[in-house]
């Protein structure tokens, strides 16, 4: 760095830069969430949705697997199980953990009565509806 | 500029070297036992990493005693706590010796120590002792549920605590910050951590509608790790290599200015690749193919950035060790967060990579090379002196040296058989025509799980051995040469 650059205008470009971008980025939050109802799958906010989204979160479940690609990579992405799997498939599945297969990766029983099970169903349905720019590239996720 | 790059200067005795305290300021000791703290966590962080490698290969290891969701929760929030044990350790041997003057308050920061380390302890013990749900029940999650998302699992109660304690070390700090001399590090270190404790309010804010759970959430994570983590970083270099190069404070803080405007420049809008595939807008692809594109260029900065400052020292410092991670910073922080984050970055890349095995490549690799290296980096500058000596003996240099490489190049191991994995599940699961089934996937994977674990326990020993390094004895060679 040349020594015309002086220290002073270091900093201005720093206090510039960082203001500068960070109200660029609160206008693109902005107008994201303005964006977001015809997306994000809104209208099918249910009361039960809610409650699956809290088994969901009670449970862990992002410890091992994604869900719209975040979380842990142990175990498959749920974003899209419904469509994989169906529901019945699901349910029975949670149901079944864990296989106790020796050395197969294994999923805790989380005794989930069968309302709570059509709690996280209706949550994994409602995840698989909002619009991911068709992510995952296809139905393994 | 027109310095020699060569010409060593002879070694300027500071007048401290003679004193009877390595310390400028007797307050400064506080640092002692968050370092300690830190580097105790961090031993159990790499326990837990290593209980999961193996879970990768024998599914069943530990099971149901640990599931895995229990080890990574553990891994990832240990590695959490310790860094921010490292950044108030930091921050309390920092400000003090740049506004040249004592901590405002050595007993607050000895009472926020035991609090942070109590509630941090118990944390962790419930994660292990009970099941997740019953630790949400008797935390009381429903009053206002904020658990079980990535990295911010705490329970509410616990968050509430996080914000209590970086709070008390933020009033800490400012009021020694605002009544001493005012510097370009200690006003970017300060800048870091308020950053740090403003954007972890976010944690709080837990909608229903997932996608803008998933958009805040980034708040927290991605202006972390991507912003005023950044900052935090680049105060600490520069404290350091001030330091231990001699060179003029007004170079060093003009680099550090320079290298945290292209950090701010091209992380806030580079938030968005995370915005790709969770539900918003499409321009994002743009904004945030554009801008992580150049995401690289400030942690390439860096490794210019510590070289260029080595390269000019105007001293001999006798602390060999601390200058080696201080270069390793550099070069490992470009490595990991910059080559390996652009690697999936650029949207198109991203839609087949997107949360595999690549992702968890470029996370090691990141938060090693930037963030617990930095902080090894501090901590080695920092404790000889907190223990009241300017440089650890050559034999004690020499192991943290070798603990150094070991840790190092098993974590370039540990990426690449990390990327090697994530580039079969990419092929196989997210391409072709008959895409495979997650764990079929996997299985095809496996040798390379087997390698990373291998590599993890040499990382293993390259970390007992730093440990072992601080309680080996010999002379202290003040004008090692």
């Amino acid at each position: 760095m040349s020594a015309s650059f002086t220290k002073s205008t270091a900093r201005n470009i720093f206090y510039g830069g960082a203001v500068f971008f960070f109200l660029l980025f609160l206008a693109l939050t902005f107008d994201t969430t303005q964006a977001l109802p015809k997306r994000d799958n809104r209208v099918n906010l249910t009361e039960q949705v809610a409650r699956g989204k809290n088994i969901w979160e009670t449970r862990n479940c992002i410890g091992c697997h994604t869900l719209l690609g975040e979380g842990a990579y142990f175990a498959p992405e749920l974003g899209n199980v419904y469509q994989r799997r169906g529901p019945e498939f699901i349910k029975a599945w949670i149901k079944g953990q864990p296989t106790g297969a020796p050395g197969r990766r294994q999923m805790p029983q989380f005794h989930l009565t069968d309302g709570e099970l059509d709690d996280l169903v209706a949550f994994l349905k409602y995840s698989s509806e909002i619009n991911t720019n068709n992510w995952p590239p296809n139905i393994e996720g | 500029m027109s310095t020699s790059t060569t010409a060593v200067l002879d070694t300027p005795r500071g007048v401290e070297e003679h004193a009877a305290t390595r310390l400028k300021y007797r307050s400064q000791a506080v640092a002692k036992p968050y370092f300690i703290a830190a580097i105790g966590l961090f031993f159990g962080q790499i326990v837990f990493g290593l209980i999961m490698g193996l879970q990768y290969v024998i599914g069943d290891f530990l099971f149901p005693e640990i599931p895995f969701n229990v080890a990574r929760m553990v891994h990832t929030n240990l590695l959490i706590v310790w860094l921010l044990f490292g950044f108030m350790g930091a921050g309390y041997y920092l400000i003090p010796e740049e506004s040249e003057r004592e901590l405002h308050s050595p007993k607050l920061a000895i009472i926020t120590f035991w609090v942070f380390l109590v509630a941090g302890a118990l944390t962790i013990v419930g994660y292990l002792s009970v099941p997740y749900a019953t630790l949400a029940k008797l935390t009381h999650n429903e009053i206002l549920p904020t658990m079980g998302r990535e990295f911010l699992e705490q329970p509410t109660i616990t968050k509430v605590g996080i914000v209590l304690v970086a709070l008390s070390f933020l009033y800490n700090l400012s009021m020694t910050v605002l009544s001493g001399r005012k510097t370009s590090v200690s006003l970017v270190m300060m800048l870091g951590l308020w950053g740090l404790a403003i954007f972890f309010l976010f944690s709080f804010y837990n909608p229903t509608n997932l996608v803008l759970d998933k958009y805040f959430w980034w708040y927290v994570v991605h202006l972390w790790v991507e912003g005023v983590w950044e900052l935090i970083m680049g105060a600490m270099l520069a404290f350091v290599l001030i330091k231990v190069t001699g060179v003029d404070r007004e170079v060093v803080e003009k680099w550090l200015y320079v290298i945290i405007a292209m950090t701010l420049i091209s992380g806030i809008i580079g938030t968005g690749h995370h915005y790709y595939w969770i539900g918003t807008p499409g321009y994002w692809q743009w904004w945030g193919s554009i801008f992580s594109a150049i995401e690289p260029i400030p942690f390439f900065m860096m490794t210019l950035f510590a070289f260029n400052m080595v390269n000019r020292r105007r001293r001999e410092h006798p602390n060999k060790a601390a200058v080696l991670w201080a270069l390793g910073t550099g070069v490992m922080a470009f490595l990991g967060a910059g080559v390996w984050g652009f690697l999936h970055t650029l949207a198109p890349v991203n839609y087949l990579t997107h949360g595999t095995q690549l992702t968890a490549a470029h996370g090691h690799m990141a938060f090693y090379g930037a963030y617990a290296m930095v902080v090894i980096t501090m901590i080695s500058y920092t404790m000889p002196k907190l223990r009241g000596r300017e440089a650890n003996s050559r034999g004690a240099q020499k192991l943290e040296m070798v603990s150094f490489w070991l840790m190092t190049l098993a974590m370039v191991a540990i990426t690449l058989f990390l990327t090697a994995a994530g580039y079969v599940q990419v092929s196989l699961q997210r391409m072709g025509t008959t895409p495979m089934p997650f764990m079929a996937a996997q299985d095809q994977a496996a040798t390379y799980y087997w390698l990373r674990e291998a590599s993890g326990v040499v990382f293993f020993i390259g970390l007992a051995l730093y440990i072992i390094s601080f309680f080996v004895k010999g002379k202290t060679d003040e004008a090692a040469h």
